[in-house]
């Protein structure tokens, strides 16, 4: 056995935990987590069945967690997990599975099937079985401070850019600020207005707030490929900068592997808690609403929806804030079929968009997206999470659709009240 | 005289030794997984980890999310499946009559047409999901020896039991012994086959509940 196997095999077994031991027991095989993934749905091969993903570290917990499969291993009738196995597997727990969670929705036994995929990525790096595109992404993230290769460089001079747009200051490494402001890579590369809308809606909100220039990247490769050691020391960079700043909240940006990464990870990760609080920029924005102090004095007649980012929903709660927020500036807002927690994923979560490997299949399974839009007809969709909207605007320019993508801080910085054009107010 | 006395034996020492096995085996079982533990998770809380496994516990036996063709089989006949199985096991008048016997309580029998109805169904059933499990792709894919296996474990019960009130293949005593064994075969097995999943599947569910109520998500 190569050493690479054993570590693979080591950390395997040692991610095997109380649920995950009830999970295995309790699976029968039913093959109805089948229907909840849009990698089977779209494709009709069985191989992409949720729980068969797992199948290598099944076969070791039977093997060696329980009174069965020592038996059969004693007998001589058990299979071994082998280096060519997880090779074989290897797209299947990355490539295919975006850890959009439906499947942990619809089992019948209770299996939360995704919780188990995080944890075999976890075996598939110590094996060496990861994706070349996730290694890179993760590899530049460390070295670099970013997988897309954003540096600080890059920060500054968009939020030069947004400070002329707006006329206003955004505040950087201001000590004893409230809030810490987040972003990820794609929105300084790709989506770079996030940072003058903020800074418009924080001016009318008066919210005390900052970016820093030590942690203003949230997006965490560590956690997509499956490395703790890795994701921890991406979460830690957020964390110093954090406490260096003695701010009270974190604001996880519009990415949903960063919300998950930084508000339900991060402290396991680090293993202590954070000495400050994390919000989703969406919950607080639903915050401010409430507390009127989010004022929107116009409204977009366009025919829009919003597309739920799995992490924000599914996997982490914040299911009707962005409705209130749309429903304040869209009349025309629509649901889409199966909409907030059933989402359908955009197919390019979990890594699987940094993988250029998975690329024609994920381009394939964006029919059950396009599916659900073709339902509702829209001009707009809205979504929250940066990655979701390049992987949509991905989607729908390889089907031939023609819809615009938002992110929704965008779309209530359009609508703000007063201080329109970005004139200090 | 020979069927007499393995009658005797099943009904008596036989018996005992597989509640024994099931008992001691499923309390196990369930204790090992409990001990591998989890990690508590060091983030703030949104909502309570109890809340959420309890009623995941509760809402997994209804089906909230859009299926398949082949999904709504599978759930339909697995329901007929386990409804029939139970109904026969705790409202057969014989049955009820043994449970008074060892622990004193009871409740009132189902008529015996009802029972013969709930058996052939769930009989039925399995049949079909047997088959469903050689045709369809996936579960063709993810089926072992255990997933066989358990079925006919679970089968046989059923099958005896049935024959058995109608005294249908054998005289009524080696029916009897039959259906005793195979009980006894399905409770010496269960703790150490997926067929711990009758206990084991509550774990799950909570476990999964947990953390969608230690999250506020009310799924
Ligand atoms: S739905 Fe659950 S019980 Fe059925 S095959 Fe998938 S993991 Fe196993
Ligand atoms: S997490 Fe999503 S993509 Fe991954 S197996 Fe489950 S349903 Fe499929």
């Amino acid at each position: 056995m190569t050493t690479s196997l054993q570590n693979g095999i080591n950390t395997l077994l040692a991610q095997i935990d109380a649920p995950t031991a009830s999970f295995f027991s309790s699976c029968v095989h039913c093959g109805l987590c089948a229907d909840a993934c849009l990698f089977y749905t779209e494709t009709g091969d069985p191989k992409y069945t949720p729980i068969h993903k797992l199948e290598p570290m099944r076969r070791l917990w039977q093997q060696e967690y329980t009174f069965w499969g020592k038996l059969m291993k004693g007998i001589g009738l058990s299979k071994p997990v082998t280096d060519e196995e997880l090779a074989e597997w290897e797209p299947l727990v990355y490539d295919s599975c975006t850890l959009c969670g439906r499947c942990s929705l619809v089992c019948p036994v209770g299996n939360d099937i995704v919780y188990m995929v995080r944890k075999m990525r976890e075996g598939m790096v110590a094996s060496g079985h990861a994706p070349e595109g996730l290694k890179g992404a993760t590899q530049r993230a460390i070295e670099l401070g970013s997988p897309m290769g954003v540096n600080l460089n890059t920060l500054k001079a968009q939020i030069k850019h947004a400070e002329k747009e707006t006329g206003l200051t955004v505040p950087l490494d201001v000590e004893g600020a409230d809030y810490m402001m987040v972003l990820s890579s794609a929105e300084v590369a790709d989506y770079p207005e996030i940072i003058g809308a903020v800074t418009r809606i924080f001016k009318q909100a008066n919210v005390s707030w900052t970016l820093a220039s030590d942690g203003f990247e949230g997006t965490n490769s560590g956690i997509q490929i499956g490395s703790s050691d890795l994701a921890a020391e991406l979460v830690g960079r957020i964390v110093r900068a954090a406490k260096r700043l003695k701010v009270k909240y974190v604001i996880s940006p519009e990415c949903g592997h960063a919300f998950t990464a930084l508000r339900w990870e991060g402290p396991n990760l680090i293993g202590r808690p954070f000495p400050f609080k994390v919000i989703h920029i969406i919950e607080l924005l639903d915050q401010l609403r409430s507390e009127g102090r989010l004022k929107t004095d116009s409204k977009d007649d366009t025919r829009m929806t919003f597309h739920d980012p799995c992490q924000m929903v599914r996997r982490g709660g914040v299911i009707e804030q962005p409705r209130k927020l749309m429903n304040m500036v869209a009349p025309n807002f629509v649901e889409m079929p199966e909409p907030g927690v059933q989402n359908w994923c955009c197919g390019g979560g979990g890594g699987v968009s940094a993988n250029h490997r998975a690329e024609p299949l994920r381009n394939q399974v964006f029919s059950r997206k396009k599916a659900q839009l073709d339902a509702v007809n829209v001009k707009t969709i809205v979504t929250s999470c940066s990655n979701c909207r390049s992987m949509l605007l991905d989607g729908l320019e390889n089907h031939h659709m023609d819809i615009e993508v938002i992110g929704l801080t965008e779309l209530m910085a359009e609508h703000l009240a007063e201080d329109k054009k970005g004139s200090a107010a | 005289m020979v069927t007499q006395e393995i009658l005797l034996w099943v009904r008596g020492t036989g018996l005992q030794i597989a509640v024994a096995v099931f008992v001691i085996g499923m309390v196990f079982r369930m204790l090992h997984i409990r001990m591998l533990g989890r990690k508590k998770s060091l983030a703030q809380a949104r909502g309570s980890e109890w809340s959420g496994g309890l009623r995941t516990i509760w809402k997994r036996s209804l089906v909230s999310t859009r299926l398949s063709a082949r999904g709504y089989f599978t759930v339909i006949a697995g329901f007929i499946f386990h409804i029939g199985f139970f109904v026969t096991l705790l409202f057969l008048s014989q049955h009820i009559d043994l449970i008074r016997a060892v622990l004193g309580l009871h409740w009132p029998a189902m008529p015996r047409g009802v029972i013969d109805m709930a058996a052939v169904l769930s009989i039925a059933a399995m049949v079909a999901l047997l088959v469903h499990r050689f045709v369809d792709p996936v579960k063709r894919l993810l089926s072992d020896f255990q997933d066989y296996l358990t079925w006919l474990l679970s089968f046989l019960p059923l099958l005896s039991g049935f024959m058995l009130l109608r005294e249908i293949g054998f005289e009524y005593i080696t029916l009897l012994t039959l259906h005793i064994a195979s009980v006894e075969l399905l409770l010496i097995v269960a703790p150490f086959t997926k067929l711990a999943h009758m206990f084991t599947t509550f774990m799950a569910r909570w476990y999964n509940g947990a953390v969608n109520g230690f999250k506020g998500i009310n799924i």
